[in-house]
């Protein structure tokens, strides 16, 4: 079982952090910064199993975690995982961002902190390998994407101004203008839709 | 009231903070303008809030304010409000909190929404927080969608399950029908999560363990599939078909295989094939090795087996990859104590882990080394181990000076040889030694009774060059005090009479 994933850069600014036991937001924060100063301590070289620290229960917990760039990929897991099985799952999240986000950076995960959990959610659920097919993740966010899309997405503010520019009340056009012998026929403008 | 701002701009000046309370500050107004926001009950921009207060929670701050919002984002009719909604009650909930209750109804209608995708964020839901009350009110709907044809609601509801049996053990039987036709599926995260929930059911209840063995050779069937399939794109990791799936079912098989000789007899015949056939260049091949090591030596397999099985894992203490010689020292961790004479066959490779950089392997090769010695070999093992004790981090030194303590009590092959050890952790790591370290110590010297003229003699030595270690003092003193005459009587044959000053201990 997965307890925790957190992600967080080479300064300890969490990006990316999911519980799967329940813990008070306090213990929260305080679990992140204490990951972050034991995989800090840790040499490139050296390997990437280290024991949890003491916040999180017990020697029964192990932090398995990878090193991108200005990132780092920790998940806390019990003994029932495989540590080898899980330093490949981290790649298959990685890669599958990567393939989301296009040649994935940290700005990705700043800016789009959402959409990193859904795609989260589509490899691990409840502290569970779900699925690791990167192909078959992909395509489940684009589906989901896209319905999101069709609804005006999170800011829905382009639907609200098409809307608010349809209620306008354009004041009435004369249709013909009469000035002594002219008649000025006034084309008829389109409704704007 | 202007419209509340994105979450992208929120990010963007909350990243121009230059300092703590600058950042603290533009959260809290932030904050408030959420807050009246809510009050006013917009619908528009309920999404958006909420998002923004999910960022503001993962830097620390917080958030619980939003928790009712997002169970009116869950029972919105947009799939866009319901995403962040579910998330929300996710990151936000737990069922320590009544609130979380009030999301059952919104969860049992989205189950069986016409979206898929709303159902599987009921499900994701569910599996990941659902209460035991909950479980209760909702096993059946998960019951039905375990049986769907729908592979991507399949793969979700196993997982529910997974969790509404850990919640509800009672729940278990009710799942029972569903499992027939999982291994059935061509699926393979359907597949993948059916092995899970299989294996949740065999590990706690003895009676499914027993009903589930009957499924051995469809799991040794599939196992054959995939290692004979050849390349499969959809599936391929480094030109291993689907290695995930294969540790799992590696995983179910040891659980089937335990302790029953007709199991284990079925899958031997496979798992020699996993373990030669194997390709190890990747880390993959290495997973699925490692897994099938384990099942090998945790199951009644035949002597051959098991010896290829450590093999393995001798092998994989030469790996330049230190992750894999990480797991080959945990492994023989585990096994040393059931097949000892096949782990000493690896002892010299072990031995020369002690002197590795990595720290983590560096503890393991040493509680190993503490787990090979013996009667034989003592005498090679401690001059490591006392190398070790003398190169060794901080963090080390009392486990180890403990450890060489003990298997010199043990397996010393004189009381002089006993003596030397010890005085040589003394001075060695004096400091690191536990506390009951001195009287044991004490008792050792009182007792061999031949020894105490040699030993106050080289206690006395020690001392004299350096009093900084006070356990080391505090032996030496004691054995002064009780055997000073032999001291000065010159009676140690092997050592010079020595002319005692008195050296004032400040």
């Amino acid at each position: 079982m997965i307890l925790a994933i957190l992600v967080f850069n080479n300064h300890g600014k969490p990006r990316l952090v999911r519980f799967y036991q329940h813990f008070p937001e306090e213990i929260q924060q305080q679990i992140v910064r204490e990951t972050f100063h034991l995989v800090l301590k840790r040499d490139d070289n050296i390997c990437n199993f280290l024991e949890s620290g003491s916040l999180i229960g017990g020697s029964d917990y192990k932090l398995i975690y990878r090193h991108y760039a200005t990132l780092y990929f920790v998940f806390c897991v019990d003994s029932s995982e495989s540590e080898l099985g899980i330093l490949d799952l981290i790649q298959v999240f990685v890669e599958t961002l990567d393939k989301c986000f296009e040649n994935v950076c940290e700005l990705d995960l700043i800016f789009h902190m959402d959409k990193v959990h859904f795609i989260l959610q589509e490899v691990v659920m409840g502290g569970m390998v779900l699925e690791t097919n990167m192909n078959e993740i992909v395509a489940q966010m684009e589906a989901q994407n896209r319905l999101e899309k069709s609804e005006g997405g999170l800011s829905a503010a382009p639907a609200r101004a098409v809307s608010a520019v349809k209620n306008i009340n354009l004041p009435e056009i004369p249709r013909n203008i009469n000035i002594g012998d002219l008649n000025i026929k006034v084309p008829n403008l389109s409704q704007f839709v | 009231m202007p419209a509340p701002i994105r979450l992208r701009e929120l990010i963007r000046t909350i990243r121009t903070a230059r300092t703590q309370a600058e950042e603290r500050e533009m959260i809290q107004k932030e904050c408030a303008a959420i807050r009246s926001s809510f009050r006013e009950e917009d619908n528009t921009y309920r999404c958006r809030n909420v998002a923004k207060l999910l960022y503001m929670h993962m830097l620390g701050y917080p958030a619980h304010f939003g928790q009712l919002e997002c169970l009116k984002l869950i029972a919105s009719q947009k799939f866009t409000d319901k995403r962040i909604g579910y998330l929300g009650a996710m990151l936000l909930l737990d069922e320590r909190q009544d609130v979380h209750l009030l999301m059952t109804n919104c969860i049992k209608n989205d189950l069986n929404h016409s979206t898929q995708y709303v159902q599987g964020l009921a499900l994701c839901t569910l599996g990941c927080m659902g209460s035991s009350e909950m479980c209760r009110d909702l096993a059946g709907e998960v019951e039905k969608l375990l049986k769907t044809s729908n592979s991507y609601l399949r793969k979700k509801a196993a997982l529910c399950a997974v969790h509404v049996i850990r919640k509800v053990p009672e729940l278990m039987e009710m799942f029972l029908p569903a499992t027939k036709n999982l291994l059935n599926e061509k699926n393979h995260g359907v597949l993948h999560t059916s092995v899970v929930l299989l294996t949740e059911m065999c590990e706690r209840s003895p009676d499914m363990l027993a009903h589930f063995r009957k499924l051995v050779p469809q799991l040794v069937r599939i196992l054959k599939n995939l290692i004979m399939s050849g390349y499969s794109p959809e599936h391929d990791v480094s030109g291993i078909s689907d290695p995930f799936l294969q540790v799992r079912i590696l995983r179910l098989l040891r659980i089937l295989g335990r302790n029953d000789d007709d199991s284990s007899e079925a899958m031997n015949d496979i798992l020699a094939q996993v373990a030669t056939n194997t390709e190890t260049s990747k880390n993959v091949g290495n997973a699925i090795l490692y897994e099938t090591v384990l099942t090998i030596m945790d199951i009644k397999s035949e002597s051959g087996l098991r010896v290829l099985a450590i093999n393995i894992l001798g092998r994989f203490l030469l790996n330049n990859d230190k992750n894999i010689r990480y797991v080959a020292l945990t492994s023989l961790l585990k096994t040393v104590q059931t097949d000892h004479n096949a782990v000493q066959r690896h002892r010299s490779t072990i031995v020369d882990c002690l002197k590795d950089l990595d720290v983590s392997i560096k503890r393991r090769a040493m509680e190993l080394s503490f787990a090979l010695v013996n009667g034989n070999n003592i005498r090679g093992m401690m001059k490591e181990l006392l190398y070790f004790l003398d190169s060794c981090e901080p963090e080390f030194k009392a486990d180890c000076a403990s450890g060489i303590f003990l298997a010199a009590e043990k397996y010393a092959p004189s009381k002089r040889w006993h003596i030397d050890t010890i005085m040589r952790v003394l001075t060695t790591a004096g400091s690191y030694v536990r506390d009951d370290a001195v009287p044991n110590l004490i008792q050792l010297i009182t007792n061999s009774v031949e020894m105490h003229a040699y030993t106050v003699q080289r206690l006395y030595k020690a001392i004299l060059g350096d009093y900084s270690q006070q356990p080391l003092v505090q032996v030496a003193a004691w054995c002064i005090g009780e055997y000073g005459d032999l001291l000065v009587s010159g009676q140690c044959e092997e050592e010079e009479p020595i002319q005692v000053c008195l050296v004032t201990l400040g």
